[in-house]
């Protein structure tokens, strides 16, 4: 349904207002992937491993740097807005804040018909009824449409950010940290809000999520992205059952679970490297401790290793 | 008296033009020397003004009305911290009680290099010569395992990663060897590998420099709770709700908030393929709170009891509590 191929987004760092800098922030390195009809993909990563910007990309809410994004066996890299529009109502976008994409002197209602009129979907007889209908989904009552923002709770503003992009009857959502604001018992509601309009929308999504506990709970497959780049492609069983890519089992022993105690954790070192001058070669290899000397000189590719799974690291010897 | 700290029946307040917004009830705590104590609870449960209550740095309109806060000084004297002056209160925060906040970037000073923050606090409350205090606290960066210390202590705190600016809170912390350590959603802030770094460096702490210091522990992940407590204070709409070890309470929880809390968290829910069960509802607003128990409009075993009587904190078993008229149906 959706193809990525070779995807880059740079951003040219601005050094000040009159010397333009050759200098860029590779935030997302030849990415690509597909997702099949009703998936669920859900990219995990740190914060600054490019997540929401390869999210924003696919939106074309940024133009990518290089690559194709091929969207229902279209091209739509190079779509302008025009073009874009009629995409746009096929692939939509919820947000981690919605309270910060909500105007805030718009009722609900309103916010919730402006683009069904803009894009003239139903007649304006229907409205009403159709905009009754979706709030109903999300599990909100027909009373709070007339209502503002300031009004909800947070778990209620993620529902009407949820409610906004269905009203297009979205076949494809990128949810952007849709329940990392939210408190764990409102999270597990939201969560099972977003799992109720997957079936009942029949949807394609792709989740974003630094939380490694709920990509679990609601993935098919998992990105695990670093410094842009993907380290590891799995389908989410084979991935949390025995992550291969040294970052993946890092990552996925580092988060504390209520279930067992861990003892031997993996640790690694150091920070995160500046995207403005990522490593050679293999981006991860600074904080890896099975790094040799062939990691700084290859960049390493994205291989098959079964039907499931894609790994990106030379040292196979050691997953 | 073994305990470090004891907090005793504290009702704390905010005061506001519309009136006054109770935000903490009933709360009796203690935590005993060397104890990691953790205190959970989702937002607007009052797990933070319960440690601004303690640190004395509630904002002015905040107002305890009631109950007592008892810590044991360096020099092993009861101090009842609600009748200390400012001054005297200066004199112990950061000697006795020192605190860890979530932001270590609006805590730190920008304009100053971070080897001054540190030695700053260390002049302030011990009478050691300026070149002790550098000594000491290069020691203090190496302790929380900063690389290149004597660089590191020139820097300011905008060249720190994240990570780094909370080891240099931590240093801070430590710096006068306190009773108790009160470290507010340390590791929030952080990514998971970074927190994970940050938890090992607390734990290797803990078992050797400071074994004898208490820590209360504020977070709202149950699982960093798992990792790093004793045990575990459960607070809901300003209330404890439940006390015990970590193990037990995991295990058998007996208030059916905790119970349903840790239902709700997705990693339960992963391999039986069955739907999270989250809990109903949402937190009360403080000002409108619930007749009764105030959790039982969320609640799976409320009965009609629950609904006109306010159940109190109760001590089941050994070592456990819980505020709950229902709890033998979880046991």
């Amino acid at each position: 349904m959706l193809e990525i191929k070779k995807l880059s987004k740079e951003f040219i760092v601005e050094k000040s207002f009159f010397n333009s800098s050759n200098l860029t922030v590779k935030a997302v390195q030849d990415v690509s992937f597909s997702i099949e009809k009703n998936q669920v993909v859900g990219l995990v990563g740190e914060s600054g491993s490019g997540k929401s910007t390869l999210g924003k990309t696919i939106m074309k809410l940024l133009n990518p740097s290089a690559g194709n994004i091929i969207f229902n066996n279209v091209d739509i890299t190079h779509y302008n807005n025009q073009q874009m529009k009629k995409i746009r109502k096929q692939l939509q976008m919820i947000f981690q804040d919605p309270f910060a994409s909500l105007n805030p002197r718009k009722s609900i209602f309103d916010a919730l018909a402006e683009p069904v009129i803009v894009h003239s979907l139903i007649s304006k007889k229907n409205l009403h009824e159709y905009i009754n209908s979706i709030i109903a989904d999300v599990g909100l009552n027909v009373e709070s449409l007339s209502r503002y923002p300031h009004e909800f709770s947070g778990g209620q503003r993620q529902r009407i950010g949820i409610a906004r992009a269905l009203v297009f009857k979205p076949q494809f959502i990128i949810a952007d940290e849709p329940v990392s604001a939210l408190d764990v018992s409102i999270q597990a509601q939201v969560l099972n809000l977003l799992e109720k309009i997957r079936d009942e929308y029949n949807l394609t999504m792709i989740f974003i999520s630094h939380d490694l506990s709920v990509i679990e709970y609601f993935s098919d497959v998992v990105i695990v992205l670093y410094l842009g780049r993907v380290m590891e492609i799995s389908t989410k069983n084979k991935l949390f059952e025995k992550p291969l890519h040294p970052y993946s089992k890092a990552l996925l022993s580092a988060v504390p679970k209520v279930k067992s105690k861990k003892i031997n954790k993996i640790l690694i070192k150091g920070d995160i490297p500046s995207p403005i001058n990522p490593p050679s070669g293999c981006v991860f290899r600074t904080r890896c401790k099975y790094a040799i000397k062939q990691c700084s000189e290859i960049v390493p590719e994205l291989k098959e290793v079964d039907s499931d799974r894609k790994v990106a690291c030379i040292r196979e010897e050691v997953w | 008296m073994h305990e470090t700290l004891k907090i005793e029946g504290l009702y704390t307040s905010f005061e506001s033009d519309y009136g006054s917004t109770k935000v903490l009830e009933d709360i009796s705590l203690s935590i005993k020397q060397s104890e990691v104590l953790a205190l959970v609870g989702e937002s607007g449960s009052g797990k933070t003004v319960t440690s601004l209550s303690i640190m004395g740095l509630l904002p002015t309109n905040g107002k305890i009305n009631q109950g007592s806060i008892t810590l044991l000084s360096k020099n092993n004297k009861k101090l009842n911290i609600l009748e200390l002056s400012d001054a005297e209160l200066n004199e112990i925060r950061g000697n006795d009680v020192a605190m860890v906040f979530q932001e270590p970037m609006t805590c730190l000073n920008p304009t100053m290099t971070i080897g001054s923050q540190i030695t700053e606090v260390i002049l302030n409350h011990k009478k050691i010569s300026k070149i002790d205090a550098y000594k000491l606290m290069i020691n203090l960066l190496k302790l929380v395992e900063i690389p290149e210390p004597e660089q590191r202590a020139n820097e300011y705190p905008h060249q720190l990663s994240g990570g780094m600016r909370q080891r240099i809170m931590i240093s801070i912390a430590l710096a006068c060897e306190p009773k108790l350590i009160i470290a507010d959603e340390p590791t929030t802030a952080l990514d998971v590998t970074i927190q994970a770094q940050l938890l090992d460096l607390l734990k290797k702490l803990k078992n050797s420099v400071v074994s004898k210091t208490s820590i209360l522990f504020i977070t709202h992940n149950l699982g960093i709770v798992r990792e790093i407590a004793d045990r575990i204070i459960v607070m809901y709409a300003g209330t404890i709700v439940e006390e015990g070890s970590v193990e037990e309470v995991f295990n058998n929880p007996l208030h059916p908030y905790t119970k349903s809390l840790i239902q709700s968290l997705p990693e339960f829910n992963i391999d039986n393929q069955k739907k999270i069960q989250p809990i109903p509802g949402s937190i009360p607003n403080m000002n409108d709170l619930p007749s009764g128990c105030y959790f039982h409009p969320r609640c799976s075993f409320a009965k009609e009891n629950c609904k006109i009587k306010k159940p109190v904190l109760e001590k089941i078993l050994n070592n456990r509590k819980s505020r709950c008229f229902e709890y033998h149906q979880l046991i």
